[in-house]
């Protein structure tokens, strides 16, 4: 700790702009859940009665509950698949000195800048000219794509503050490589895989622009979400279910967060 | 390297011949063994985007007969893309959005990345994680709670109506190029902040206070010391906004209004309704093409200022 002291004295001006900042980010989102409340089918100031009505007719809906299904399915699919390729990914690029590793690294996580709408449509065409029906197995095909980068970026973070003398123990006392990774390595990165099945879980669940373009004759949430935003009277339980949806997210996104960070934390000599 | 060590040091099992010496070289060679760790990925990654973009390429060549395609290639879709007024008017309009959003999300988001590296001392965690939450909600769902905002009867006009401060809604907040810079602006703040704060964090502390001790002022360090320091983190996220946003077509077609239409409508458009396959994927190419050359000249030039300010 070599702060200066004019960096530790407090900036108030700038922090009331951090708490402004922050109030932009979170208060558009808010919008959602307080008119899902709201007992009127516009959207709009002022208030009337407070109700749960619009949550109890979206409980009702049929093809929600079967959007809902499909995109617990997908994204399951999607975070076990990109989790276990983040797995080798990282592993191995924080574990050997490999050359080109800032190129592979790069080819990784390449899908975080492309525009969705090229990946999309490119995959769409390639699927359809290899004459794959769309359905709910190419959706998960291109979740899968894009959460890599993230499930790379997670348990690459985790890897690097590794102890690596511990895998070469077990190594040295007789352990294969699987029974290394499987006794040693796994139980200390741990953490950070569950936190990448979180997260990878969200980001497929929220998925709307792969989902749009892969999805065949079975909606996932948020395409069933846009079908019916075009239904001004389907709007209020539109609501209720977009505030249980961020609801979720959040907590799980919460949750996954607080993992990674205590994980690393719990690394001996890794004080973060 | 343990178990190469291990493996290697052992007695050699009577010198199976090549199939062990092989094996020995492999165990020895950290590069084999990493990409050997790394092919399941690479391999996956690497095929799930070069084929499709290499078909994309292709198909970009071919022309669209009601439900068929003519697979002669020709330049002809290219040729109309590059002709009609219509294409490049969109095109530019596209750019100028992502390229006013990226500026304005950097400039709003760089006091907020400072704060968190310099100011901050306790808890930072929970300022990052606070930071970046939102980002990993439903994008369809953030850019829906701007339409209930901005709407013609959203919140903000219905809320200014009901507290009797206006009497016609404001029409220019919702369907304008305006509402979908806003939108897109509050959606990618993330992606903002992360760069900037790593490369702020990144500043050695005592470079500032051998500023100090020189006798700058706290404006003179800022704009002398941590301000090119953390302009490497400012491209980063410049382009992180930019490249992206350019392909956005849900945040125009929920806020934006026939005058905040955006190139990716089109592309979309093309392998919707308007059934064009092989144009669509000559409108994305270009698209692709114009961003990668404009980010190419943006690193360029900020490579330039950089080098003769240093």
């Amino acid at each position: 700790m070599n702060d200066a002291p004019y960096i530790e004295r407090l900036n108030r001006p700038l922090r009331s702009y951090a708490i402004l900042f922050l109030a932009f980010l979170y208060i558009p989102v808010l919008f959602l859940p307080l008119f899902s409340f709201n007992d009127s089918i516009y959207i709009a100031f002022p208030f009337k009665e407070f109700t749960t009505k619009w949550y109890a007719q979206m409980l009702a809906l049929e093809p929600m509950h079967a959007a809902l299904m499909n995109s617990i399915q997908v994204g399951a699919a999607t975070a076990v698949f990109s989790t276990i390729l983040g797995v080798f990914g990282a592993k191995a690029v924080t574990r050997y000195r490999i050359p080109g590793r800032t190129p592979v690294v790069f080819t990784i996580m390449l899908p975080l800048v492309i525009p969705g709408i090229i990946m999309g449509v490119a995959l769409l065409i390639l699927i359809s000219r290899l004459g794959i029906p769309l359905s709910l197995y190419t959706v998960t095909l291109g979740h899968v794509l894009i959460c890599v980068p993230f499930s790379m970026a997670t348990l690459m973070a985790r890897f690097e503050g590794f102890d690596r003398s511990m895998e070469e123990a077990a190594a040295d006392l007789g352990d294969n490589a699987f029974w290394t990774f499987w006794r040693v390595t796994f139980p200390i990165v741990f953490p950070g895989i569950f936190a990448s099945l979180l997260l990878t879980f969200t980001v497929s669940f929220d998925e709307f622009i792969m989902a749009f373009f892969l999805s065949g004759t079975d909606p996932t949430l948020p395409i069933y979400i846009w079908s019916q935003l075009r239904f001004p009277q389907k709007l209020p339980s539109v609501l209720a279910l977009s505030s249980v949806v961020l609801v979720v997210s959040f907590v799980v996104v919460f949750l996954s967060q607080w993992l990674r960070v205590r994980g690393v934390a719990q690394i001996p000599g890794e004080g973060r | 390297m343990g178990d190469a060590i291990s493996i290697a040091t052992r007695p050699e099992g009577s010198g199976r011949g090549l199939r062990s010496r092989l094996r020995v070289a492999f165990l020895r060679s950290e590069a084999l063994r990493g990409y050997t760790l790394l092919s399941p990925t690479l391999i996956v990654m690497a095929f799930a985007m070069c084929a499709p973009f290499a078909i994309l390429v292709v198909m970009s060549f071919w022309t669209q007969h009601a439900f068929e395609f003519d697979t002669t290639l020709t330049l002809n879709n290219y040729r109309e893309v590059i002709e009609a007024p219509f294409f490049r008017a969109l095109m530019i309009r596209s750019l100028w959005i992502s390229g006013t959003c990226a500026a304005v999300t950097v400039l709003v988001s760089y006091p907020m990345a400072y704060y968190v590296a310099f100011h901050v001392h306790r808890h930072k965690l929970i300022w990052i994680i606070l930071m970046t939450l939102p980002f990993w909600t439903s994008y369809l769902l953030r850019v829906f709670s701007w339409k209930v905002i901005l709407g013609y009867n959203g919140a903000i006009n219905s809320g200014l109506k009901s507290l009797g401060l206006i009497e016609q809604s404001l029409e220019f907040l919702l369907y304008s190029p305006t509402a979908v810079v806003i939108t897109l602006a509050h959606a990618w703040a993330a992606f903002a902040i992360l760069p900037i704060y790593v490369s702020l964090e990144k500043i050695d502390r005592s470079l500032l206070e051998a500023a100090a001790d020189l006798g700058d002022g706290p404006v003179a360090r800022f704009l002398r010391v941590t301000l090119p320091l953390s302009l490497p983190g400012v491209l980063a996220a410049s382009l992180l906004i930019f490249i992206p946003t350019v392909g956005d077509y849900i945040t125009p077609t929920l806020v934006g209004g026939p005058d905040g239409i955006m190139i990716a409508n089109i592309i979309q458009a093309h392998f919707g309704k308007v059934n064009d396959w092989p144009m669509g994927a000559a409108i994305a190419i270009c698209m692709m093409i114009s961003v990668a050359l404009i980010s190419v000249v943006y690193i360029w030039v900020t490579r330039k200022l950089t080098e003769r300010i240093a």
